[in-house]
């Protein structure tokens, strides 16, 4: 089982998917996310997935249940560098992924949070 | 009478008869190629098939089945890029039946092995007919695909927009590459704007809008916000007597309108020089 | 053809690498290989989740007009689907379902036969052909 690393800087939690993730090691990111969102009062979550080539639909749940815990914890989430492959599928799969913002990498997620205020 | 011994027989019979039987054929081929190709260019041709067919009945050799449909498809492929029909080439392997029957007529012989042969042949005469049918629905499909790729065209209008103009019916097949070219160029130009425009889409039903959606849907994961343009007022009343909801994507009768649009979001403003 | 064993997670990600490889190499254009792979990767799971672990057996087959296709045949002695047809149904835009992952592979591959009965296992076989 791999940990996934989540880097803070500034106001924002970092979290860059860079292998083929086993279904224990997602719900190890969850947990890790959550513990990190309560401890540190961020009020941003990028999830860099540039690097992910499949995302079927137990990742886009954890991802979207990513989204609902950081909102509890009045944060926001926003997944970057989805690929077209990816976003094609998870079309067809019918994952809409309701509820956390998306951007094309990390340079413009970080803009998106920024510009909330 | 098994098949084996039966093919066997006319294997050694086709042999032993060679010329007699290669130079009907040929007469036969010529006649009804009606002299579009050379006698001695058919006999070749015929030569290379006969003895390809002897192996293949004599059943001593693996490799002559793969050689003999080899053989074929080639034959097809070259009638018909010289402009002879399907029928006429597979004609010209129907016609060695009858060389054959001329001789076996004669020595009432061979009868019940001819009837298995003749089977044979039939078999690799349908043959060309299929090779020459396959290569026609390449050519369709081939272009078929070429014009979708042209009447595909993603168009940068501003920073930061992009446009898909639609022109023609929407099906799922035109949809994904639609789908395929507008992610690539939102990753590629990194705008955050996309602009269907589908003032050339001739009919918008229930499909074609699940379709608009599913792009729609697509480009939002990679961050972009579309607007859909181009509504004609025919178009208008069919999607609300057809009860689709287009839900919070943004709809503007034309692409101008969905170019102001997007420029506002982004911040930007029009005046007079 | 190649068979691999679905008991663990682990499992899981092999099968889809195992399946991405197989077709990359048969002509699948990226996107469908991705579909295929994220098709394979519900299933997979599936019959480790609810089928108690089973088989995935992966094959390359060849159509009568001549195109390469991957075939993916899923197998559970588990507890099998009470009913096939509601597990199949689902709208596309509502995206949460459990049973998202029969139905969304369904969508994702040319041919697709579930086969289930209460007690006697799943069996699923899908073929994504190449273009």
């Amino acid at each position: 089982m791999d940990q996934v690393p989540i880097l803070k800087i500034g106001q924002t939690l970092f979290v860059s998917i860079q292998i083929d993730l086993q279904d224990e090691s997602v719900m190890l990111l969850q947990e890790d996310l959550a513990a990190e969102l309560a401890a540190t009062a961020a009020t941003g979550v990028i999830i860099d997935i540039t690097a992910v080539e499949i995302v079927d639909s137990f990742i886009g749940r954890m991802l979207a249940t990513i989204g609902s815990i950081s909102r509890l914890f009045d944060a926001e989430t926003v997944i970057v560098g989805m690929r077209p492959a990816v976003a094609i599928t998870l079309t067809e799969l019918g994952l809409s992924l309701n509820g956390v913002r998306t951007a094309l990498n990390a340079e413009k997620g970080l803009a998106l949070l920024n510009g909330r205020d | 009478m098994e098949v084996g011994a039966s093919q066997q027989r006319m294997a050694a019979f086709l042999r032993d008869n060679h010329d007699k039987v290669v130079g009907s054929w040929s007469e036969l081929v010529a006649a009804g190629l009606r002299g579009r190709t050379s006698p001695q260019e058919v006999r070749r041709e015929l030569e290379d098939l006969y003895s390809l067919i002897i192996r293949d009945l004599s059943g001593t050799d693996e490799n002559a089945a793969g050689e003999l449909r080899a053989v074929l498809d080639e034959l097809s492929r070259n009638r018909a890029r010289d402009g002879f029909t399907p029928s006429e080439t597979a004609l010209s392997v129907f016609s060695l039946k009858e060389a054959v029957y001329e001789l076996v007529a004669e020595a009432a012989d061979l009868v019940p092995e001819y009837l298995a042969f003749s089977r044979v042949v039939d078999d690799l005469g349908l043959r060309t007919f299929e090779a020459f049918s396959a290569a026609r629905e390449q050519i369709i499909t081939d272009q078929a695909t070429s014009m979708m790729e042209l009447s595909t065209p993603v168009v940068r209008l501003w920073d930061g927009i992009i446009a898909v103009p639609l022109v023609g019916t929407l099906d799922s097949a035109r949809t994904q590459l639609v789908m395929e070219k507008l992610l690539e160029t939102l990753v590629a130009s990194g705008a955050d704007h996309a602009v269907i425009d589908i003032t050339g889409v001739p009919t918008v039903d229930t499909e074609v809008a699940q379709h608009l959606l599913k792009t729609v849907s697509a480009a939002r994961l990679l961050g972009a916000e579309c607007t859909i343009s181009g509504i004609r007022p025919q178009v208008a009343q069919t999607i609300v007597s057809l009860g689709i909801e287009f839900g919070d994507i943004a709809t503007k009768a034309t692409l101008a309108d969905a170019l102001a649009l997007a420029l506002k979001h982004a911040g930007l403003k029009v005046v007079p020089a | 053809m190649d068979e691999l064993p679905i008991q663990s997670g682990d499992d899981v990600v092999r099968v889809r690498q195992h399946v991405r490889n197989a077709a990359a190499s048969n002509g699948l254009s990226l996107v469908d290989q991705t579909k295929l792979v994220t098709a394979a990767s519900e299933l997979a799971r599936n019959t480790l989740i609810h089928g108690g672990g089973g088989v995935a057996r992966v094959e390359v087959v060849k159509s009568a007009n001549g195109r390469t296709g991957v075939k993916l045949h899923f197998a559970d002695d588990g507890p099998g689907i009470a009913d096939v047809d509601l597990a199949l149904t689902d709208g596309w835009t509502s995206g949460t379902g459990l049973g998202l992952g029969l139905s969304g592979s369904r969508r994702l591959v040319d041919e697709f036969e579930l086969k289930s009965e209460p007690g006697a296992g799943t069996s699923v076989v899908v073929v994504k052909w190449s273009r």
